[in-house]
């Protein structure tokens, strides 16, 4: 079970040379090129062919598509259809800024799943957190709306990122001390979120006025926008810095040190001195606080407010932001980017080329599908290159069948 | 019994007793209809799992599975013939329908086996694509054909009526009628839970089903062939979650909704571990998940009167939302009481690689 033998083994079988000519060196892994460029293009030359044959098989799609829809076959459509895309996304001042409105909470996002599996969680709740940490925000925004800028956004960011933390915090403590595993409990939680936002937001939240049951208005607590832009609110500023951050806590701090033991082999940990149980708490608990933050930016920085029935695929967007960022901050980053343009390029391909937006949600289903068949896209690259998965993912799949850790 | 139900506390809860006792009777066949689906979906988890697989797609192909045969069972009605067996109502359009749901899931579940046995993926993160691509191409392929046409629909099955003089039989009566009083598919799930308990404890491929999962090194080492029974198993696994799709879509409504599995396949997971992976402990966690939803729809409708007016004032007073989330809250509590006293299959999650000379 706790052999890293099997890692090991795995990289010999699937090497690309074959078993009989990569045998003497099996147990090295491919050098570590001594170049920043070298070392940049060995970790993310998998992604990106999965990203780019993502768009090629997705092709084949939207050719299809139009089988069903009115339009003539158009052996261009594909053509079109991304470039409308690309214009959509970076075709200009707005559109990048749209891109970056909505790469923002897609980074806090991935982040949020990064940083979970690291330590060895996979946490699917980030869609529940980012809900509460939105509802927090909106509840607290709207009763100190009249306050003064300053503090009004700090008390509603708080409040948004210690409830996310929170509802982090609850499936992250039942692990740890009962060992139910978080991929179900974190999605369970998602639908109670959903639920006790229409409950609230219809009843004890809700503001009077409206035609529809929503929070009052956040007043003072929006976010402003950068100066000398339009809609670039601070919230993407605040999704940027956390870039940073969570890469110096990873890489630099003790706890992210902790951390990483933990994801590696919690038992290995434990004989360290380490307490994985505190750990897992505290890092479902920063997971949640990331995740909150994400709703925080978005209702505070564009809605402005929460309704009964707010519907994000933020949470499983992040999902495919952190796998395809390789869980690592600067890879989130540009991973978060990518998604983020695809999410505010869509409309316009939409008008444009007649493809229903959620061709989106295709592409990025592709995309995963790549990375997990990564042994494919190293074959067709026929270079030695970093695997594209998430190494830590075997201590989350372990865990499954796993007992709590005492 | 009204002096005990006048207590203060205690009487409210001897009240909700014998509401329960009244009620949980009188809806039985709804609970195994909301059961159903999740049930179905745990003995695809059960499939998967005791052969050493995890599989969190379930989710993803009940979805698919309930898109495929709902398109399939509406666009293919005019072209098929036209008869209606009175029994369960049941169409050619219907039949298309489930069978299209089962080859879906079926297909995901040879994508799954592919990633998880042969590639050797992570199997969680294959569970997820399949997730994340269900909700998409549902999404997409959703808007795509079934919006424009919103008059497509094949309609339901309809539910046997078990006769009067059996369901009012005492004591038994509403057992009989909570597992008859119902479609097709809906029928088939004490049958298949059954047949699928012996089938995994007394036969030879249960056995060596349990081997695989438990320790496929010495399986393979006494001639089981651990690859070729894991894909059998996931395969077959990914008719029970095209059963449960069909349910969603062919027998309990007649439309599809995207997201329309909200969680089942989660729910059924967790089934599993509650019945200790076994089908019938996992038929009976879905009960008890599904219960309480029940129990809240029959508070909505009828709420407790007469002798029991204070306990309906009290459940008056409950929103709503709170039985929506009671199933997923029922979920976790049961979960966190459960999972370290339940033992899983030692080989789950990890692939089986053969032995070579290489090694």
């Amino acid at each position: 079970m706790t052999d890293t033998d099997g890692t090991v083994q795995r990289e010999l079988e699937q090497d690309p040379a074959g078993p009989v000519a990569a045998a003497p060196q099996a147990r090295i892994p491919p050098p570590r090129p001594r170049s920043l460029g070298a070392r940049i293009l060995q970790v993310s030359a998998v992604p990106v062919a999965a990203v780019l044959l993502a768009f090629l098989v997705g092709s084949v799609f939207i050719l299809v598509s139009t089988l069903f829809t009115d339009r003539e076959f158009d052996l261009f459509l594909p053509w079109t259809a991304y470039t409308s895309l690309l214009f959509g996304a970076f075709g200009g001042l707005n559109p990048i800024v749209d891109t970056m409105v909505a790469a923002a909470p897609l980074i806090l996002g991935g982040l949020a799943l990064g940083l979970g599996f690291k330590a060895g969680l996979f946490n699917i709740g980030a869609q529940g957190q980012f809900l509460m940490g939105g509802l927090g925000a909106a509840a607290v925004g709207a009763s100190v709306a009249s306050l003064p800028t300053p503090i009004a956004i700090a008390a509603a960011v708080l409040a948004g990122a210690a409830v996310g933390a929170l509802y982090g915090f609850i499936p992250g403590m039942l692990k740890a001390l009962t060992g139910a595993h978080e991929v179900v409990t974190t999605i369970m939680l998602n639908f109670i979120a959903a639920a006790i936002i229409a409950y609230l937001v219809a009843g004890p939240l809700g503001a009077e006025g409206f035609a529809f049951a929503r929070t009052g208005p956040v007043g003072n607590a929006a976010l402003p926008d950068l100066p000398g832009t339009r809609n670039l609110n601070l919230g993407v500023l605040l999704a940027l810095l956390a870039v940073p951050i969570v890469w110096w806590i990873l890489s630099r701090s003790t706890f992210g040190f902790e951390i990483r033991t933990v994801g590696a082999n919690p038992n290995a940990a434990r004989y360290a001195g380490m307490r994985p149980a505190l750990v897992i708490m505290t890092t479902m608990a920063a997971c949640g606080l990331l995740a909150g933050l994400a709703g925080v930016i978005e209702i505070l920085g564009v809605t402005g407010f929460i309704n009964t029935s707010y519907g994000t695929s933020v949470g499983f967007d992040s999902i495919s932001v952190a796998l395809l960022g390789r869980a690592h901050p600067v890879g989130i980053l540009f991973a978060a980017i990518l998604f983020g343009a695809m999410r505010a390029g869509a409309p316009e391909m939409q008008l444009d080329a007649g493809i229903p937006v959620e061709i989106i949600d295709v592409l990025q289903a592709i995309i995963l599908l790549f990375l997990a068949a990564d042994i494919l896209v190293r074959r067709l690259l026929r270079i030695r290159v970093a695997r594209a998965g998430v190494d830590e993912l075997q201590t989350v799949t372990r865990s499954y069948g796993e007992q709590a850790a005492p | 019994m009204e002096a005990i139900y006048g207590l203060p506390v205690i009487g409210l809860f001897f009240q909700l007793i014998a509401y329960l006792f009244e009620a949980i009777p009188n809806n039985g066949a709804i609970i195994l209809g909301l059961a159903a689906p999740i049930a179905l979906g745990a003995l695809c988890g059960i499939m998967n799992e005791r052969s050493g697989v995890v599989n969190i797609g379930i989710e993803g192909m009940m979805l698919s599975a309930a898109f495929a045969g709902f398109v399939a069972a509406g666009f293919s009605e005019p072209y098929l013939p036209q008869f209606e067996i009175e029994l369960f109502s049941i169409t050619a359009p219907l039949l298309v329908g489930v069978l299209a749901a089962i080859l879906t899931a079926m297909a995901l579940s040879l994508l799954h086996a592919w990633l998880s046995i042969t590639i050797r993926a992570d199997q969680i993160i294959s569970g997820t694509i399949i997730n994340i691509a269900a909700l998409g191409l549902t999404g997409y392929l959703n808007r795509l054909v079934v919006s424009p046409n919103p008059r497509v629909g094949a309609g339901t099955f309809s539910s046997f009526s078990v006769p009067r003089e059996v369901s009012e039989f005492p004591v038994i009566g509403w057992i009989i009628d909570m597992f008859f009083d119902q479609g097709p598919i809906g029928m088939s799930v004490i049958f298949l839970v059954i047949v699928l308990q012996i089938l995994l404890f007394r036969s030879r491929w249960g056995l060596r089903t349990r081997a695989v999962g438990e320790h496929p090194k010495a399986a393979d080492t006494v001639g089981i062939d651990v690859i070729r029974l894991r894909y059998r198993n996931v395969i077959i696994g990914g008719i029970f979650a095209g059963l449960a799709g069909a349910f969603l879509t062919l027998e309990a409504t007649s439309s599809f909704q995207n997201g329309m599995t909200s969680g089942r396949g989660f729910i059924a997971l967790a089934a599993v571990i509650f019945g200790r992976w076994t089908p019938i402990g996992a038929l009976g966690a879905a009960l008890l998940f599904t219960a309480a939803g029940a129990v809240g729809r029959a508070v909505s409708i009828r709420p407790p009167t007469d002798e029991l007016a204070q306990l309906g004032q009290l459940l008056e007073g409950v929103p709503n939302e709170f039985y929506q989330a009671l199933p997923y809250v029922i979920t976790i509590v049961v979960l966190a009481g459960v999972v370290g006293r339940s033992i899983a299959p030692a080989a789950i999650g990890q692939p089986y690689e053969k032995e070579t000379k290489a090694a």
